[in-house]
């Protein structure tokens, strides 16, 4: 037999017969005590909690400034071979703050691909592909090589062998005056292809280019 | 020579006798020893009587362990005691460290190792006790596993075990990065790329390990918070669910431990 209580419940506190109930009264007083008891706890749980992610996680939506490096002088760069250059690129933490730019001028001979085109310099990056290692050009081989994982590529910076997912990074290049400066870094696909520059082993080639996507704090293109 | 009779002593005031034997006390006088025991006990008392520790205490050191429980169930101890001695030799490395990415915190490692009394056997026991820790915890988790010791009811133990490996592994990550020196730097370039391989949280999550797109002057302070103020208290707090559950729900018998027949206990008990 059902129980006829079951379908139906009023509403009102007075219906169901609780003591001490107002009339037209639809909460508890004790039901409405915790809840904003327990709503006070979570706002002022809230009020410190999310502040403070906030500004944990603050730096993952902040652009870094780039600024232009002067790296030589016009003419001090062989267009056939690298010239290695040190340029800071984060200020204020010292030796770790610096990296090696190859430097080489443009040639129509070799960078006869069309985004290169109306680039004064080439700049590589010496941040390995793979996993962010230093790569050293090797002169006598016409390679870059990776010391941590044998990444190798090529004079244009195309991986020839090895583990990198993508070419060595460039830098924008423009020159001021007398001076040859290096700007913001930017990533190319095995194409050359210029792409927002993106961490290391992030493959930038076919669905890559979407699973790795660039982020706030690098500049777009 | 003739000896004299020993005269008799004087009685003693009533106030400087000793007061009568308790019961069981022979002679009535307790000793140091005894007194500083009767002390012990009088705050031991004092303290359990308004906290009833001393039932915890017993809840969770005095248990019944299986039959075969054997040195394999020591590594979870020895996990805790690992983690232990870096808390405790952690909290005064930090009183010379200096998060400073311009060339302090290698100068103030280096004072540490070749300037500090006893400075280089305390960064030696933390350095060379995270890998000892993270060794302990494999074990103790393998253990764990070829005993079938993640079994009903003990599942949740298990997860909080493999949260608590994880953590471990990025204390020793983060760890890594504090000495500054060649060695450092490069290892957190490529461990925090590697972080980023993860499809398209991976890039965020590097970034947030960074705190900005490029290896910057609040990374290391980054990587010195989490590793000595994060990381520890979600590894205590989680030590303490994890030993909660343990006490709660006894430990298991070795896998090769046979049941009791009930038909021989019977028997033995008839």
């Amino acid at each position: 037999m059902p129980d006829k209580h079951a379908s139906y419940r009023s509403r009102y506190t007075a219906d169901r017969l609780i003591p001490g109930a107002f009339d037209g009264e639809t909460i508890t007083r004790r039901r409405f005590m915790t809840g904003s008891a327990h709503t006070a706890g979570a706002i002022a749980a809230g009020a410190f909690t999310l502040p403070a992610l906030a500004f944990a996680i603050g730096p993952i939506f902040k652009s870094t400034p780039h600024s232009w490096v002067t790296v030589g002088k016009v003419g001090s760069f062989p267009n056939n071979n690298y010239v290695p250059v040190i340029a800071t690129l984060t200020p204020g933490i010292g030796e770790a703050g610096k990296t090696t730019v190859y430097m080489r001028a443009f040639n129509p001979a070799l960078d006869t691909d069309p985004y290169d085109r109306g680039t004064p310099y080439i700049a590589i990056s010496t941040r390995c592909a793979h996993l962010g290692c230093p790569v050293r050009w090797v002169d006598a081989a016409q390679r870059f090589i990776c010391p941590c994982h044998g990444g190798v590529y090529d004079l244009l910076g195309r991986r020839v062998g090895g583990p990198p997912v993508r070419p060595l990074d460039r830098f924008y290049t423009r020159v001021v005056g007398e001076d040859v400066q290096v700007g913001p870094r930017f990533s190319v696909n095995s194409e050359l292809r210029r792409f927002s520059p993106r961490d290391p082993a992030e493959p930038l080639d076919g669905i890559g280019q979407y699973l790795y996507p660039s982020r706030p704090t690098e500049r777009k293109l | 020579m003739p000896r004299l009779p020993k005269l008799p002593a004087p009685p003693l005031p009533a106030a400087l006798k000793a007061p009568p034997a308790r019961p069981g006390e022979e002679d009535g006088r307790l000793g140091p020893i005894e007194d500083a025991k009767q002390a012990g006990i009088t705050i031991v008392d004092w303290v359990d009587e308004r906290t009833s520790l001393s039932g915890v205490g017993r809840w969770l050191l005095f248990r019944k362990v299986p039959k075969g429980t054997n040195w394999f169930y020591t590594l979870g101890s020895a996990t805790l005691f690992a983690f232990l001695s870096q808390a405790v030799t952690g909290v005064f490395l930090a009183m010379y460290y200096r998060p400073d990415p311009a060339g302090g915190a290698y100068e103030s490692i280096r004072h540490v190792t070749n300037e500090v009394f006893l400075g280089q056997f305390v960064r030696g026991m933390h350095k060379w006790g995270s890998s000892v820790m993270v060794v302990l915890v494999f074990l103790h988790m393998g253990r764990t596993f070829l005993f079938g010791a993640y079994k009903y009811p003990r599942e949740l133990n298990w997860v909080i075990g493999v949260v608590l490996l994880v953590l471990t592994l990025v204390m020793a990550f983060t760890g890594y990065l504090l000495p500054f020196d060649q060695r450092a730097y490069w290892a957190t370039i490529v461990g925090v790329n590697i972080n980023g391989t993860g499809p398209l949280l991976g890039p965020y999550l590097s970034d947030f390990l960074r705190g900005g797109g490029e290896f910057g002057a609040t990374t290391l302070s980054r990587f010195y918070s989490i590793h000595m103020l994060l990381v520890p208290g979600l590894i205590i707090a989680l030590i303490g669910a994890h030993l909660y559950l343990v006490t709660k729900l006894g430990t298991t018998a070795p896998p090769w431990e046979k049941a009791e027949n009930s038909a021989d206990l019977r028997e033995a008990k008839a």
